[in-house]
């Protein structure tokens, strides 16, 4: 025992760099399950409000584009008054009462902390539990998907953007409602690829591909990008789709929550089977 | 004593906060971002114990990771680089050995020792991290260039500060 305990620590350095490296590598392992990391995360105290400070202070520099952006929701909202509608002798029709079956719920947030050019990447927001947050919501603009809320403090969020080597998102082609999932292969992030779609379908280049809906996390039919370019690869039984995205991951700077109401109900039904 | 250890502890906390609010930020060419925190463990005095340049290592690759949601990303690589650096310091100066106390500067090891000291330091800790941020082996092509071209992006910024340094204490002189 004596001899064991010299040589720990005659060798101490060499135990100790092993030790250390193997905390780090399991920190990293654990990482890589979904759900995660106890307080080594951007969503803590210290980076939160470190993230928010330096916003504060960049977020002059993009206030013509906020504006610009601003200005075309102001009028799409316009668009969108009964005003706008040319009246004729029907009264205006709802075709689909969202207030009576409200599926989702909408949680505003502004993004302090972006990244595009990992092969992982993550984003912190500025609303936290305090605000109805809770980890594995969806995250979107009116543009596209953004990612899906990992951990949750009181005031901030991290999200895990769709621009991660885990991401899986299920989405459609919106002409023939065909499902496949969509994954990001690293580098370009105005490109992501779509798999699963079976060769006999007549495919075409800009053809939309929404989310599908199917994973209680989006909504249905949140558009996601246009078709590039497609091919069956050698030995593969489906077509590999090029996406170009519609967002701008560089650019998004306001966000929404997705609250499904109806999402632990539905998960309980689907795994009691 | 206590005076190094509040150097040291101020170093730390500047090389961080240049690391997360600015050049966390850069993307060169689009996606080469240079790493100064190792510089914290490079500039660490020679007379250091080992035991205490892994420790702190360790925490100030964790403190990285906090920032950048990376658990253990940073700080495996960061450990490695201080497994490493004794080795490291060794192979480059089989000359003379080094007065305990100074740390490793232009003046002591000479232009060339400093460059390939921060270079070989930085690429195994480049390459050791985008390794674990990809994760998987089949991506190891694209993991060599882009480490081998955040390397490059890396260095530079780290022999500017080696420079700056070194002109400082100068004055104080």
């Amino acid at each position: 025992m004596r001899n064991l305990f010299n040589y720990i620590a005659k060798y101490h350095f060499f135990f100790l760099f092993v030790f250390l490296q193997v905390i780090s590598i399991m920190l990293v392992i654990q990482n890589h399950h979904y759900h995660r990391s106890l307080f080594i995360n951007s969503s803590n105290f210290l980076a939160g409000n470190l993230y928010d400070m330096r916003n504060n202070v960049v977020q002059y520099f993009a206030l013509k584009s906020i504006n610009e952006q601003l200005a075309q929701e102001n009028q799409a909202l316009m668009e969108k008054f009964p005003e706008s509608f040319m009246k004729t002798d029907q009264q205006i029709f709802e075709f689909r009462d969202t207030l009576h079956q409200k599926q989702f719920r909408y949680i505003n947030a502004k993004i302090i902390n972006n990244s595009v050019r990992n092969r992982n990447n993550y984003l912190t927001i500025n609303k936290g539990s305090m605000h109805g947050v809770q980890p594995d919501m969806g995250v979107i603009t009116t543009e596209g998907v953004i990612g899906i809320v990992q951990n949750v403090s009181r005031n901030f969020s991290t999200v895990m953007s769709f621009l991660h080597s885990e991401t899986q998102i299920s989405a459609k082609i919106k002409k023939n409602n065909h499902l496949g999932t969509i994954t990001w292969q690293g580098y370009d992030y105005q490109k992501a690829t779509m798999l699963y779609i079976p060769p006999h379908l007549e495919l075409a280049r800009g053809d939309t591909i929404i989310t599908s809906g199917f994973s209680h996390i989006f909504p249905e039919g949140i558009p996601i990008g246009t078709i590039d370019e497609f091919e069956v690869k050698r030995g593969d039984y489906f077509f590999t789709i090029e996406v170009d995205l519609f967002i701008d991951f560089n650019q998004i700077e306001y966000v929404n929550i997705v609250k499904n109401v109806f999402r632990d109900e539905l998960t309980e039904l689907e795994q009691s089977q | 004593m206590e005076f190094t250890a509040l150097k040291y502890f101020g170093r730390f906390i500047v090389i961080i906060f240049i690391q997360i609010m600015i050049l966390n930020h850069i993307y060169f060419g689009g996606y080469i971002t240079p790493y100064i925190y190792p510089l914290f463990i490079l500039m660490m005095p020679f007379s250091i114990k080992g035991w205490v340049l892994l420790v702190v290592a360790f925490f100030s690759g964790l403190t990285m990771d906090m920032f950048s949601n990376t658990p253990g990303m940073h700080s495996s690589a960061t450990v490695l680089i201080a497994f490493l650096r004794p080795a490291v310091i060794n192979f480059i100066s089989t000359k003379k050995e080094f007065e305990t106390s100074t740390e490793p500067s232009f003046s002591v090891m000479g232009k060339t020792g400093v460059f390939f000291y921060v270079l070989i330091l930085i690429f195994v800790h480049h390459f050791s991290m985008f390794l674990l941020e990809t994760f998987r082996l089949d991506e190891i092509g694209a993991v060599f260039m882009r480490s081998l071209f955040s390397t490059i992006a890396s260095v530079v910024v780290i022999m500017l500060a080696f420079l700056f340094s070194g002109r400082t204490k100068k004055v104080r002189i």
